[in-house]
């Protein structure tokens, strides 16, 4: 049996409602008591309790409902969240998480954010720069790539989020929701990069709402609802489940 | 070289210039405004005490500019401070690092600008017939230490707490401008009464401006002025390290 690269061992992770804080210190010293006793009390439970591993070089995928907790799971995994309770163990380097939205820094260039991103990863400047090229040319983003990212289209980010993250030799890759916006020829060279990197024994953990991909892609899935897990398992039964539902 | 090390000191490029990008637009705009702007300063200073208000104090404008310039390099970084994690927001919600990198290379950064603003000082001597002290060889490293151990402590307390209290920031700004009245930048540490000499160290920039002052203008490196600094420094990092210890990990939650 592989070594389990992640392991979530009974997590529950509840966020404090920021907000009544956020609004500054004014509001906050006015209402002192109350925004006290909120802040301590009101907490909005976002997983209860998860238990689940993922193997070396496996391919696994969450699904369940917008809200259900999904991308809070891709957080602690990738260790910019922490755990409420319970215990969240990861092996190896990590990915920056692919997500929707903002790229990474809006007044910097395309290359200028694949040398931060790639730093930013782990790798020293000179590691990134023998990449760059590679990068370049598997984002398809042609001469677009010395503008600011603050001119791309939310396609063209996810073509420069997945090439970079891709490229840069991950042990763990987190891509939630990603392959959705990017146009069919990029969603192939996605699918076909994933399939390589299965190969390559890279561990992935993917979030998707296409249940096509989750299906020729994962090996296993983790079927979240109502914040704790519904049903773990073979991929296609958890798919096959999930779609009966819904 | 060590690799981690390399790491560490890419990481520091790479984000010194992303934001010498955002905040300047380019590095040299960036220096220009760090000489620049205090430069704006001592010509209105100058201006309204010397030529209106006719104060009676030699090489005044040398005076002002060896204060301004180093209170320049903390203002700056200081009044940047409360945003830079909300500015980073993207790569702190996306990437586990060290987030203390990001004030920490604000602060390098702005230390950078002000060493090479010195060169105007040396010019701004030479005006009034002044050299150099081959005291500064040890006396500005010194300082350089001391006022950046200061001046990123505060930067980790105020960009960790502005998270939370986003209206810091307008706090911030009063701060800094009743703090630049209450240190003796355009006005010397004689000229403050008698009864309120005493209170002169309370203001954490007061020992540190005279420093600089002292150094620059006579070459003086006074222990007990750095040393009070200093105390200053390493309380400022302590407490504003502990803050961020105690925060940073709820980053990515409020952001
Ligand atoms: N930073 C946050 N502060 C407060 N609540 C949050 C935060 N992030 C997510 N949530 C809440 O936690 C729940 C799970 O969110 P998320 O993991 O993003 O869901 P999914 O990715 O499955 O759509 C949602 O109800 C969301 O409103
Ligand atoms: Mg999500």
């Amino acid at each position: 049996m592989s070594e389990s690269i992640v392991s979530f061992e009974h997590v529950s992770k509840s966020y404090p409602q920021y907000h009544q804080i956020t609004g500054g210190i004014k509001q906050f010293l006015f209402n002192l008591p109350k925004a006290v006793r909120l802040f301590k009390t009101a907490r909005y439970l976002a997983l209860h309790d998860i238990s689940f591993e993922v193997k070396q070089g496996e391919t696994f995928g969450i699904i369940g409902r917008n809200g259900a907790g999904k991308s809070t799971t891709l957080g602690l995994i990738a260790g910019v969240l922490k755990s409420t309770i319970g215990k969240v163990s990861v092996k190896g380097k990590i990915s920056p998480l692919l997500e929707l939205g903002a790229g990474f820094n809006s007044d910097l260039t395309g290359r200028e954010n694949i040398f931060l991103n790639g730093v930013l990863m782990g790798l020293t400047r000179k590691e990134v720069a023998n990449k760059v090229d590679d990068i370049i040319e598997f984002s398809e983003l042609g001469e677009f790539i010395e503008q600011p990212i603050r001119v791309y289209s939310s396609g063209m980010l996810a073509r420069l989020g997945f090439s970079v993250a891709s490229s840069l030799d991950p042990e763990i890759l987190l891509i939630d929701e990603i392959l959705a916006v990017g146009d069919i020829t990029f969603q192939h060279k996605c699918v076909e990069r994933m399939m390589s990197f299965k190969q390559k024994k890279v561990t992935m953990v993917f979030v998707s709402h296409s249940m096509e991909s989750m299906v020729s892609l994962c090996d296993r899935a983790m079927w979240i609802e109502n914040h704790t897990v519904k049903m773990i398992g073979d991929a296609k039964a958890v798919v096959k489940e999930f779609v009966n539902q819904s | 070289m060590n690799r981690k090390v390399q790491h560490f000191i890419d990481l520091v490029l790479v984000l010194t210039q992303k934001d010498l990008k955002v905040r300047y637009k380019s590095n040299i705009l960036g220096y220009l405004w760090s000489v620049a702007n205090p430069l704006a300063f001592a010509f209105v200073f100058y201006v309204a005490f010397k030529v209106i208000m006719r104060i009676q104090m030699e090489a005044y404008a040398l005076f002002l500019i060896a204060g301004l310039f180093p209170w320049q390099w903390f203002a700056n970084s200081v009044s940047v401070t409360p945003t830079v994690f909300l500015s980073n927001a993207s790569i702190i919600k996306k990437v586990n690092f060290p987030r203390n990198i990001i004030p920490f290379s604000i602060v390098l950064q702005d230390m950078l600008h002000f060493i090479f603003s010195i060169p105007v000082i040396v010019l701004f001597m030479l005006i009034y017939h002044k050299l150099p002290h081959w005291s500064w060889i040890y006396g500005i490293p010194i300082l350089l230490i001391v006022q950046f151990v200061f001046a990123y402590g505060i930067s980790l307390f105020v960009s960790s707490i502005n998270l939370f209290f986003r209206d810091l920031e307008r706090l911030v700004g009063i701060l800094i401008t009743l703090c630049f009245y209450f240190t003796p930048i355009i006005y010397p540490l004689e000229m403050i009464p008698d009864k309120y000499q005493s209170l002169v160290n309370l203001n954490p920039m007061c020992p540190l401006i005279i420093s600089w002052r002292n150094l620059f203008f006579y070459g003086k490196v006074e222990w007990m002025y750095i040393f009070i600094s200093l105390g200053y420094g390493v309380l400022a990092l302590l407490i504003g390290y502990a803050v961020y210890r105690k925060l940073s990990w709820k980053f990515a939650e409020v952001l």
